[in-house]
């Protein structure tokens, strides 16, 4: 019962304060970003060194970065890449994935920098709820 | 160019993966690191039964 009054204090607490979105928007802007400004340096850590790591091995495989969605699949494809936030400009601004699939290695590339997207969206969203006191 | 085998792939897919799930889908550190090793054996365990799957089926 005392438990359950102090998380509800909590979560007024950490909703109450400051702006409630910073740590959504800037957890999609740099992964692992959302964790650090609510001070959860070793969680921010290992979801940056994951996000990171899917990122640049899709990149290292000659994975495409998709710049426009022509079809469903690739208009799928572009949210997904779109969720690595300044990782996506960046790599569309020194044109790295500007390139043609052609090889099975390729294709897992592509998925991989996909997929990190995805995984920052959840990472930005976890950040989110730990502000707002739905998650502690 | 990196070019991992298929199953380094699974590898790395599942241990990036799996961290982020085990942070974002649990509350204390031990249970984090008990649903991460979780997800990744279930990562790396599917792929392997679906390989032995798909091999027989070839044959």
């Amino acid at each position: 019962m005392a438990s359950t009054q102090n998380q509800a204090a909590g979560a007024a607490k950490a909703s109450g304060e400051g702006f409630v979105y910073l740590p959504l928007i800037a957890g999609w802007l740099i992964p692992g970003a959302g964790h650090f400004v609510l001070g959860k340096w070793v969680r921010g850590a290992l979801l940056a060194a994951s996000i990171l790591a899917m990122f640049v091995l899709g990149l290292a495989m000659h994975g495409k970065v998709y710049s426009s969605g022509s079809d469903i699949l690739e208009k799928l494809g572009l949210v997904g890449d779109l969720g690595n936030g300044l990782l996506y400009v960046l790599s569309r601004v020194l044109g790295l994935g500007n390139v043609f699939v052609q090889t099975t290695v390729a294709d897992w590339g592509t998925r991989f920098i996909v997929v990190a997207g995805l995984l920052n969206v959840i990472a930005a969203v976890d950040a989110h709820n730990l502000r707002t006191g739905r998650k502690s | 160019m990196f070019s991992p085998s298929h199953f380094s792939a699974v590898l790395l897919f599942s241990l990036c993966v799996s961290v982020v799930f085990g942070i974002t889908q649990r509350e204390t550190p031990k249970r984090m690191f008990r649903y991460g090793a979780y997800c990744f054996t279930l990562f790396v365990g599917s792929a392997i039964a679906l390989s032995w799957v798909m091999f027989f089926i070839a044959r």
